[in-house]
């Protein structure tokens, strides 16, 4: 059994298999409702309606994305030059902290000035939250995937360590959440009256400037050549220790837009539960992507709009909002496999 | 084993092979049989479809058509384990053998039933003493193999092929990683092997080697067999425009005008890398309009010197000079600089990137700099066009410059890279294995574009394995042997068992590497 | 000083440590079986959860506590299953495959938990296994009640390393298992099937994996509850590393780890725990998992093939 590189997939294959593999996670997703007792296609309505059926589901759905773009391209620019960084979790909180630490009226500066320096000490926090992991791969050649995932944890203990001392709310009736940012801290919306905030602008922005580094700048070039063959990189000239260094840092200031972002648009404060796994997330939103930052954004909001639906879903048809967990982890394993399909064909000789 | 009743019909018989890949048809109703105690050679050049054949008559391929009979036994298709049991082995041209496990583990593997309760290891351990002392291949059954030598690891091949009783063996260019008098010895045992009553299979592309050693000759070319002939039928030049399919034009040779040296080392030292050895103490001068040949066995620090001439290791000790003077630093950026063009060993690996386009595989040297670059910033139609000039010149064949590399041949992607540094006529050259694994028309391209830039004035340092090709094209040539340097060599000066005793580490006088 | 030389002095601490170490030796004897083949299984965090799960499910809906195990093994083994096919004939990255299990497993545990229990806050407990002092041995002092009065499922883990260091080294199948880790091609060119092996060694050590998470709720917590796993299974991993791949020094690596983590816990309850945020303490097994990976990060003898797909005639 081998697998044969194919040098010009045909049209079929190329959208044949992702097809297959989008179809599969539906009819999955349909039994685990079944499984459930609801009526499966009611169930697949109910996601859809509670993801995009009004104008306030869209908005919850594109602010649900928001985070999710920043996560999602914190992976692909990472996943780009295979640093795999799975800690995004981790510098979504530092990036959080940040946000919270100048916004709480620590700084009294005018938004235009505040707002800016807020999302550079997130970005900074967590470009420095990566940087470890990112020298120990460097120069003492530990695996990051490890080291990443174990910051998570780190970095969870540590916001939860603060929320209950120093950065305990006074008014938070002994809820471990911070005091709230200062109006001048928050993210004004896009349209008033609508309820999506400036954060989803910065996402986008964000993913076409991420678009322009990869395909337009030597830096890009760089990440992707490490990322494709280390040695060949190595043996061109292309430093690549400063390389890997510098995607950590693009990548974790990245993933800390997402915790500032979150802060200073929606919640106005910290607290534990600020990101039900955004940066876990991420990996999914950046996979179905092909780790293409423009689609990171399609995906993102795709990925959004399933965990909005199956919310609102589970409240009318009591199927578990986990479902929605199980479809993506399909989606993301299904996926996979169809991609791999239309490059290469299965031989059996 | 074979009954000895069946000792008279052939013990191997392919009949009308057929194998295709794709478009590609590897073998086209290839027939060959093979008698008890007989040698025959299958020759033909990379990509005549030799490996292919003999993946399939050891199970690894199916064939598309045609038949596999052993010992008047029809072997199941694509079924390594019944072409082992009956009695096929095959020794790898790249060695099927795990570093971290000791030889003994490495020839006991999957010798003992697999859900057997416990590994025998003292009953294999006697068995192979004393095979390997049958066959005089002696080797050490406990060593790590990682810690021997080429030849050593090959005769752990031979040995395990032996362990396992086979009565036909498959050798695939077994001399490619030998000194001469390795081989002889190598061919020695075989001859004791073939007393025994084993019949041999030699893949080769070496004439000299099929007419020392086989009886009979099969000739492969491109998956066609277009010839059978006794080797006391023959002689070198007609199976050479055999297995070529036209009379072999050699690289016309001018004389050299050696002119001054460009890139020196004095008593240069490197450390050794892991499994990679380093220099001690390499005194090597490569002079303008000369190429330097450098012979020896594979991992003798070949590496090392290509690594620093390529500015990816640095001396540790010792001098380097470039155009006369020492230079500041030295890392690849510094190499590039200095104008020295790198060919490496393995273009796979070191000299492309597979899914990178051919634009961007042609810039990979030079991306941060003009006019591909400014400010950080790529200009994509300036390398475009560079791509496009190095595919017009170097007639590479691709469907164009967006193409990824990897769907492109072994000699179109050698082609790309020697276009790629060529372009910059360049005055030092490191060319590593350059024509490794190429059909022959790549090999005389590349060889001829060589030549070339040693008559304009370049100073070439050609590093290879293969020792005609040294021969053939270096005015002078070093011998590496463990980290040592022999003295330079004149053309002409040095036969290939003259080499070959050097490459043995014979020569080098004692105390010199106390450096 | 004399709280903590009091702690180390004490039976029920040693008996906490080997009871930490137990899960995580099911787990890190799965991972490591994995590694040897040559396949990383990032899937561990979330197959220990739906083995946890799956094993309390079978108790608490009447099954017998053997029958759990096996139940969570069988899990395990499923989730093995899908990671083995994607990663070894269709090669696909390891890290994303292993990502994508754990989310799909964990979802799945906690799917099936909601839908078991829709309205459920306080998670229900089960009749688990109890400690079964073993005669005479369980009476030496100190080390007894630590080595000798524990639950089957202990006696079983320490077991589990035996026969898995002898599988390995002295056993055909485990040469065969080495070898398809070192290098797959050797392997081949012997008649053997890379693929059998290395899916093999996932669906067994995930199988593993999944009976170190049925520890939890069956021999430890007694119940299942969300995120009760906590990061075991990347503990796992850094102890596979920390052990060089050879599983009795993994062994040791888990009974420090459990050490470490039965110390901070109980240091908690000391005059230092009062002046020392809780969250510091528990963070001290994940830096000391990064610690052990830094120290160990020169002399690692990592499998040579390890996440080195294998195809055979790839062209």
């Amino acid at each position: 059994m081998r697998l044969e590189v194919i040098a010009r997939p045909s049209l079929g294959r190329l959208i044949g298999f992702p097809a297959i593999a989008l179809a599969l996670t539906v009819v999955f997703g349909s039994s685990l409702a079944l499984l459930a007792g609801a009526n499966p296609f009611q169930t697949l309505g109910l996601i859809l309606r509670g993801a995009a059926g009004s104008q306030f589901a869209l908005l919850e759905t594109l602010n649900r994305a928001t985070p999710l773009i920043f996560t999602g391209l914190a992976v692909a620019v990472a996943f780009r030059a295979k640093l795999w960084n799975i800690g995004a979790e981790a510098q979504l909180y530092a990036g959080a902290l940040m946000a919270v630490l100048l916004g709480t009226g620590a700084l009294g500066w005018p938004s235009a000035l505040l707002l800016p320096a807020m999302a550079g000490a997130a970005m900074l926090a967590g470009a420095l939250v990566l940087l470890g992991p990112a020298l120990l791969k460097t120069r003492l050649g530990v695996d990051e995937v490890v080291t990443t995932l174990l910051f998570n944890f780190i970095m969870l203990l540590f916001i939860s360590m603060l929320l209950e001392g120093p950065l305990k709310d006074p008014m938070g009736m002994g809820w471990p959440q911070s005091s709230r940012l200062i109006p001048d801290a928050r993210l004004p919306r896009i349209v008033d009256g609508l309820r999506l905030h400036w954060g989803f602008a910065l996402a986008l922005i964000a993913a076409i400037l991420v678009w322009v580094i990869q395909s337009r700048t030597t830096l890009g070039y760089e990440m992707r050549a490490v990322g494709q063959n280390r040695q060949a990189a190595e043996f061109a000239g292309i430093p690549v220790g400063r390389v890997i260094l510098k995607t950590a840092l693009l990548s974790g200031g990245l993933a800390a837009l997402a915790g500032f972002s979150e802060v200073a648009g929606l919640r106005g404060n910290l607290s534990l539960d600020l990101s039900p796994g955004f940066g876990y997330t991420g990996i999914i939103v950046a996979m179905l992507a092909l780790l293409n930052p423009i689609g990171v954004v399609i995906s993102a909001i795709f990925v959004a709009g399933v965990f909005v639906g199956a919310d609102s879903m589970s409240r009318a048809a009591g199927v578990p909002t986990y479902i929605a967990n199980i479809m993506l982890a399909t989606a993301l394993l299904t996926m996979v496999l169809a991609i791999a399909l239309t490059r290469y064909r299965l031989r059996w000789d | 084993m074979a009954p000895d009743s069946m000792a008279q019909g052939p013990v191997l018989r392919l009949d009308g092979i057929t194998k295709r890949f794709g478009a590609l048809v590897a073998n086209d109703a290839i027939s060959v049989t093979l008698a008890p105690g007989e040698v025959i050679a299958l020759l033909g050049e990379n990509g005549a479809g030799k490996t292919t054949l003999m993946n399939i008559l050891f199970g690894h391929y199916t064939a598309d058509a045609g038949t596999v009979e052993v010992f008047g036994q029809t072997l199941p298709q694509g079924n390594p384990r019944a072409a082992l049991a009956a009695g096929v082995g095959m020794v790898h041209q790249h060695f099927t053998l795990a570093d971290n496990l000791s030889v003994l583990e490495n020839v006991v593997l999957g010798t003992q039933p697999l859900w057997g309760a416990r590994l025998d290891m003292a009953g294999a351990r006697a068995k192979l003493v004393g095979l390997a002392q049958d066959f005089g291949l002696a080797v050490d059954p406990d060593a790590r193999l990682g810690s021997l030598s080429v030849g050593e690891r090959q005769r752990v091949e031979i040995l395990k092929a032996l362990y396992r009783d086979a009565r036909i063996l498959i050798l695939d260019e077994p001399t490619a990683v030998l000194t001469p008098q390795q081989a002889d010895a190598l061919f020695a045992a075989l001859r004791k092997m073939v007393a025994q009553g084993l019949s041999i299979i030699f893949i080769s592309h070496k004439l000299h080697e099929v007419m020392a050693i086989a009886s009979r000759v099969v000739v492969l070319r491109h998956g066609k067999q277009v010839g059978e002939v006794a080797v006391s039928d023959t002689d070198p030049r007609a199976l050479a425009e055999m297995m070529v399919g036209s009379a072999i034009t050699q690289p016309e040779l001018r004389a050299a005008t050696p002119g001054p040296a460009l890139l020196e080392l004095r008593k240069v030292v490197t450390p050794d890398r892991g499994t990679t050895r380093g220099l001690r103490g390499v005194d090597l001068a490569l002079r303008a309009g000369t190429i330097t040949g450098l012979a020896g066995v594979s991992g003798n620090g070949q590496a090392a010197l290509a690594d620093l001439i390529a500015g990816l290791e640095r001396p540790s000790a010792g001098e380097m000079l470039l155009h006369g003077a020492a230079p500041a630093q030295w890392s690849v950026a510094e190499a590039l600089g200095a104008g020295i063009a790198r060919i490496p060993e393995d273009r796979h690996k070191t000299g492309t990137i597979a899914d990178f386009s051919l634009t961007e595989n042609a810039i990979l040297e030079r991306y941060n700099q003009a006019p591909f670059a400014r400010r950080g910033w790529l200009d994509w139609r300036a390398a475009r066009d560079f791509a496009q000039s190095v595919i017009r010149a170097y007639d590479v064949r691709c469907p164009g410059p967006d193409t990824r590399i990897r769907l492109l041949s072994g000699g179109n992607m050698q082609k790309l890279i020697l276009g790629r540094v060529m372009e910059l006529r360049p005055q030092i050259i490191l060319a590593n294995q350059p024509v490794r694994g190429l059909d022959i028309g790549a090999i005389t391209f590349v060889q001829t574009q060589l030549l070339a830039a040693r008559d304009r004035g370049a100073a070439v340092l050609l590093i290879s394995e293969d020792l005609d090709e040294i021969l053939a094209l270096s005015d002078q040539i070093h011998v590496i042997s463990e980290g040592r340097l022999s003295p330079p060599f004149a053309r002409g000066t040095m036969s290939a068992t003259d080499l070959g005793r050097w490459m043995a580490g014979e020569g080098f006088e004692r105390g010199r590497d106390a450096a | 000083m004399g709280e903590i030389l009091e702690i180390f002095l004490s039976a029920s601490f040693w008996a906490a440590v080997i009871r930490i170490a137990s899960p995580l030796i099911f787990a890190t004897m799965g991972e490591l079986i994995c590694e040897r083949a040559g396949v990383l299984n990032l899937g561990i965090e979330g197959i220990m959860v739906a083995g946890a799960f799956a094993g309390w499910m079978t108790v608490y809906s009447g099954g017998g506590l053997w029958t759990g195990v096996v139940v969570a093994m069988l899990a395990g083994m499923l989730f093995g299953l899908l990671h083995g096919t994607l990663t070894v004939p269709f090669g696909l990255s390891q890290h994303v495959v292993g990502l994508g299990i754990t989310l799909l497993a964990t979802a799945s545990a906690y799917f099936a938990y909601r839908l078991a229990l829709p309205r459920v806050t306080t998670p229900p407990r089960i009749e688990a296994f109890q400690p079964l002092p073993i005669p005479i041995l369980s009476d030496i002092p100190l080390l007894g009640p630590a080595l000798f009065t524990q639950t089957p499922l202990t006696y079983l883990a320490f077991v589990l390393v035996a026969v898995v260091s002898f599988v390995l080294f002295r056993t055909p199948l485990g040469l065969a298992l080495r070898a398809a880790g070192e290098n797959p091609a050797a392997v081949a060119a012997q008649g053997l099937s890379v693929t059998g092996l290395r899916m093999g060694a996932v669906i067994v050590g995930s199988g593993l994996m999944a009976v170190g998470g049925a520890f939890l709720t069956m021999s430890a917590f007694n119940s299942f509850f969300f995120e009760m796993v906590n990061g075991r299974g990347w503990i796992c991993i850094a102890l596979v590393v920390f052990g060089a791949w050879m599983p009795g020094k993994a062994l040791l690596g888990a009974v420090l780890f459990g050490m470490f983590d039965a110390l901070q816990i109980r240091l908690q309850q000391t005059s230092i725990g009062a002046d020392v945020p809780y969250q510091i303490f528990l963070m001290m097994p994940f830096v000391l998992s990064i610690l052990a990976l830094v120290i160990m990060s020169r002399r690692a003898s990592v499998p040579a093939a390890l996440m080195v797909p294998f195809n055979k005639g790839e062209r």
